[in-house]
């Protein structure tokens, strides 16, 4: 009985690791990984690629999820305004076609010309890259400056369901904190997205 | 002629009610979160279960079944699931109450409009990163909050069975 006891504790405390190692990925501070991921025109695209970046908009995005695309002019713009200015968006589909067709890499393509994305839009095969970045849901955004260290983490800005109705632009805030050399404020929000869908 | 007559309203009275077509009025739609914070923190010997989803979120669809079930499982019991739909305005007439008639939901459902999810996120709970399905089990004694799909009423019918007892 003790030794069941015991085993059914040890479980929980396993999947209760399990559970926690599932939640972790970058805290702000934190130093990101660089990468090495196929763009939508074939070709491999890392961080290090960015020559003079003095950041980099990492943001988790898909095809499929209705707030992903409710973001993809605000994207646009973004990368538009601040790439020149050294911070491209780097947008990344973390979910497994697998598991939902409509993110598969000739629909991630489809997408990108569709919408001519100015940025690179990176396919992470094997879903390896955003457990690494904590990545829960698209879209999920990291600001990561010159260095690859997390700036902040999280939305775009307060009002995904209507642009028009923006109070708080989040990650532009961030940008132009991290350009005047200090730490944003908030360096971390929260906004409702899809989870990132993989096959179990 | 009066016995045609008879038989067409018993058969009215009869469909009506059989059916019960979910329509507008059936909805509880709130535009703010301060609306509908309560639903959170209801205070009686009730146990509930809270589910975040939306007609456009497939994990969430795929678990919905096991949620219904529970209605059935835990009829005896003082239990009650309440849906809270995060889908969109312009898609309640057009999207969501045909899905609740096609799928016959029978769990209480309300819509919440609030697009300031950033500003009420960790209401719901400080560990919810945003993404859905989430599910909350909670009385009076108890809560438990999880983000996470589930893949079987079984895991549900387990987590829930502890706060029946307390």
């Amino acid at each position: 009985m003790k030794k069941l006891l015991f085993l059914s504790i040890l479980s929980a405390v396993l999947s209760l690791s399990a559970f926690t190692v599932f939640h972790s990925g970058y805290h702000v501070g934190d130093t990101a990984t660089d990468f090495s991921l196929k763009n939508v025109d074939g070709k491999m695209v890392s961080l290090s690629d960015y020559e003079d970046a003095k950041g980099y908009i990492v943001t988790f995005t898909c095809n499929h999820c209705p707030y992903a695309v409710m973001y993809e002019d605000r994207l646009i713009d973004l990368h538009n305004k601040y790439a020149p200015k050294g911070y491209p968006v780097v947008a990344i589909n973390p979910n497994d076609p697998a598991a939902n067709a409509e993110d598969g890499f000739p629909e991630m393509q489809q997408r990108a010309k569709e919408k001519s994305f100015p940025f690179a839009y990176l396919f992470d095969e094997g879903q390896k890259i955003y457990p690494v970045y904590g990545a829960t849901k698209t879209p999920h955004v990291f600001l990561l400056d010159a260095k690859r260290k997390v700036k902040y983490i999280g939305a775009i800005d307060d009002s995904p369901r209507d642009a028009e109705a923006v109070e708080v632009k989040y990650l532009e805030d961030a940008i132009i904190a991290l350009e005047n050399g200090k730490n944003p404020d908030p360096s971390t929000t929260k906004a409702i997205g899809c989870s990132i869908k993989t096959v179990k | 002629m009066v016995k045609l007559i008879i038989s067409i309203l018993l058969l009215a009275a009869y469909t009506s009610g059989q059916s019960q077509e979910w329509q507008r009025s059936d909805l509880d739609i709130y535009e703010t979160f301060d609306e509908f914070e309560s639903i959170l923190h209801i205070d009686n010997d009730t146990t509930y279960l809270i589910n975040f989803w939306a007609t456009w979120c497939s994990p969430c669809v795929a678990e919905l079944p096991y949620i219904e079930a529970l209605n059935e499982t835990f009829k005896d019991k003082k239990y009650k699931n309440i849906l809270v739909s995060l889908d969109f305005k312009k898609q309640i007439d057009t999207k969501l109450i045909p899905f609740l008639n096609t799928k016959k939901i029978k769990s209480d459902v309300v819509v919440l409009l609030d697009g300031k999810s950033s500003k009420w996120i960790d209401r719901v709970d400080p560990e919810w990163s945003g993404a859905i399905p989430i599910t909350i089990i909670y009385n009076k004694k108890k809560r438990l909050f999880m983000e996470r799909q589930f893949h079987s009423e079984k895991e549900l019918v387990e987590l829930i069975q502890p706060f029946l007892k307390s």
